[in-house]
């Protein structure tokens, strides 16, 4: 009883045999998982793995089919309403309202929380310092830059201080200074003891922020653990890079070399780098060999690389 | 078909939607202000005094008169049935609107009863502009043309309701012309707005008081501002009354329908 207790206090989201069929496309299938509270947790995934369907089932705008979502301690299907009070979502979607200033864009949001209208005034300037769009607080939506809208979404989010926030694809699109921007406010997010869901396909991003992450394909999900954990356990610490040649691939299985094919290249995964660089310089000849750390995405296309789909 | 006429889940948190919509309008309504006084006037000239020269009078009231209440009525259709159709669905669908929205607490049924009480709104506020106008004109009596003021509210409401439940069936925004030319231009057209409907066949007849909302609104609507009543009023108030309800529900539910998958 006692563990039971403590463990529902320290899960921030669990899902049981979750599922979701459109008519006849099951678009989650049976996925299992569990998100700490005060963690960053990541879903990774081709186009089309599920991930935005699984957001949208934790959101409460889209019920589930079959097996069990807890948010926070509270069914999803129960009480939807206490779940949506306690989330900050960040659409993959811009949605701010066109018809109203920056400013106005939270005051508005905030009514929806019922939030007094002093209390959403103070709190709006707050989260505008945040993001730093307070020079902006009086633009027209339609004229911020894609950054801005990215983080005035931000800053409406946290207008009712989630205890978990929800980002889809937060920086899909974004300059290279204005994504560190964000992943700078998501781990002092984190700091302030918010729990952070998000997907992402980039693998930089998800390296850099998640503390455990998933990774779905199909409907699935394929794997799971921490960065560095799936790093090891599917890679190793160095990939060594060199041109597919049907003399290197011809090397490269007689010496039962782990290894994963591309059109031009062929990564080989390797623990002792330089060893097998020199190796296969030495016994087979090859040319354009590169050696570089293994990194999340050697992990991702070689557990989701069968094929481009779309 | 049980299901789309279930009751749907609303709160007073409702409110919050209408307000959003009030505060765009309020941030516009200089410009919004001068086309609904200049529609009825425009009207009133150009059909009114203009056709009514050749009509001079209908059962014995000067044709401006005569049209002056259907005028009113015909504005609180376009008004309830533009907003709930072109405007809900650009900020459903362009905007996403209702979609950052229900990431709220809201469900999506306050969202769209938000929607229609604003719609009904609007009706109410471009009928009392013109209640204005042709009060000043003298072409209504006063104090009881004031319950036009209610009554374009429960009009609005239906209206509202109508255009919700296409604008949860198209499409597209191009697919409300369907809608428009065959339902509310034959309404505007055969609802005892221009002239009585006792000179139409006595089957159209029969057909506008079934299914034309417009013509239970301008019945109620003239005998307010001229006395004179040309079917059962008490039927035409409860037939409103009747429709709207069953009306307002169906389209939450087609709303939540085509939005919740």
């Amino acid at each position: 009883m006692k563990k039971s207790l403590i463990s529902t206090m320290s899960i921030a989201i669990s899902a049981e045999d979750l599922t979701k069929k459109f008519d006849d496309f099951l678009a989650v299938d049976h996925i299992n998982f569990q998100i700490n509270r005060n963690e960053i947790f990541g879903f990774l995934g081709p186009n089309g793995a599920g991930k935005t369907t699984t957001m949208k089932m934790i959101q409460c705008v889209s019920p589930k089919t079959t097996g069990s979502l807890i948010v926070n301690g509270i069914d999803v299907e129960k009480d939807s309403r206490s779940v949506k009070d306690i989330l900050g979502i960040v659409p993959q979607e811009n949605n701010l309202d066109p018809d109203f200033s920056v400013l106005k864009n939270l005051l508005v949001y905030a009514r929806y929380y019922n939030i007094s209208e002093e209390e959403a005034e103070r709190r709006s300037f707050e989260q505008l310092d945040f993001v730093q769009l307070n020079e902006k607080k009086d633009v027209m939506i339609d004229k911020l830059s894609g950054g801005m809208k990215r983080r005035l979404i931000l800053a409406r989010a946290l207008i009712n201080k989630p205890r978990i926030l929800i980002l889809d694809e937060p920086t899909t699109g974004l300059d290279p200074q204005a994504r560190h921007m964000i992943w700078d406010k998501i781990l002092s997010l984190k700091k302030e003891g918010v729990t952070v869901v998000l997907t992402t396909h980039y693998m930089e991003e998800a390296s850099q922020l998640c503390d455990r992450l998933v990774i779905m394909d199909l409907g699935k999900i394929i794997e799971e653990g921490s960065p560095q954990e799936l790093i090891q356990k599917h890679v190793g610490s160095h990939v060594v890079e060199v041109d597919n040649t049907p003399a290197v691939m011809k090397c490269l299985t007689e010496n039962g070399d782990k290894y994963e094919e591309f059109a031009n290249r062929v990564h080989v995964f390797a623990a002792e780098p330089e060893e097998l660089s020199s190796k296969l310089m030495k016994r087979c000849n090859f040319d354009k060999v590169t050696v570089r750390q293994a990194s999340l995405e050697d992990v991702f296309l070689k557990l989701t690389k069968k094929a481009l789909r779309d | 078909m049980l299901r789309i006429f279930s009751i749907p889940k609303i709160s007073s948190r409702t409110y919050k939607v209408w307000l959003r919509n009030k505060d765009v309008f309020m941030k516009t309504i200089k410009i919004n202000f001068i086309p609904q006084l200049l529609e009825p006037i425009l009207y009133l000239f150009g059909i009114g005094y203009g056709l009514g020269f050749f009509v001079r009078e209908i059962d014995g009231l000067p044709y401006v008169e005569f049209i002056a209440p259907a005028l009113i009525c015909i504005s609180m259709m376009n008004s309830a049935f533009f907003e709930s159709t072109f405007a809900s669905f650009v900020r459903m669908y362009y905007q996403k609107t209702f979609d950052a929205i229900i990431n709220t607490p809201m469900n999506i049924e306050e969202v769209i009863f938000g929607e229609i009480l604003w719609a009904a709104t609007k009706s109410m506020i471009n009928a009392s502009i013109i209640l204005l106008v042709v009060s000043s004109l003298q072409l209504v009596r006063l104090p009881e043309s004031l319950l036009l003021i209610p009554l374009s509210f429960l009009v609005g409401l239906v209206f509202a309701s109508i255009g919700m439940c296409f604008t949860s069936l198209v499409p597209r925004i191009e697919f409300f012309n369907y809608p428009i030319f065959l339902l509310i231009t034959p309404m505007y057209l055969f609802s005892g707005t221009f002239f009585p409907m006792s000179i139409l066949p006595e089957q159209i007849q029969t057909i506008s008081l079934l299914i034309f909302p417009l013509a239970h609104a301008v019945n109620i609507s003239r005998w307010l501002t001229t006395g004179i009543a040309y079917s059962s009023i008490a039927l035409s108030l409860l037939w409103l009354v009747v429709v709207a309800v069953p009306l307002t529900i169906l389209s939450i539910n087609l709303m939540k329908k085509r939005l919740i998958v």
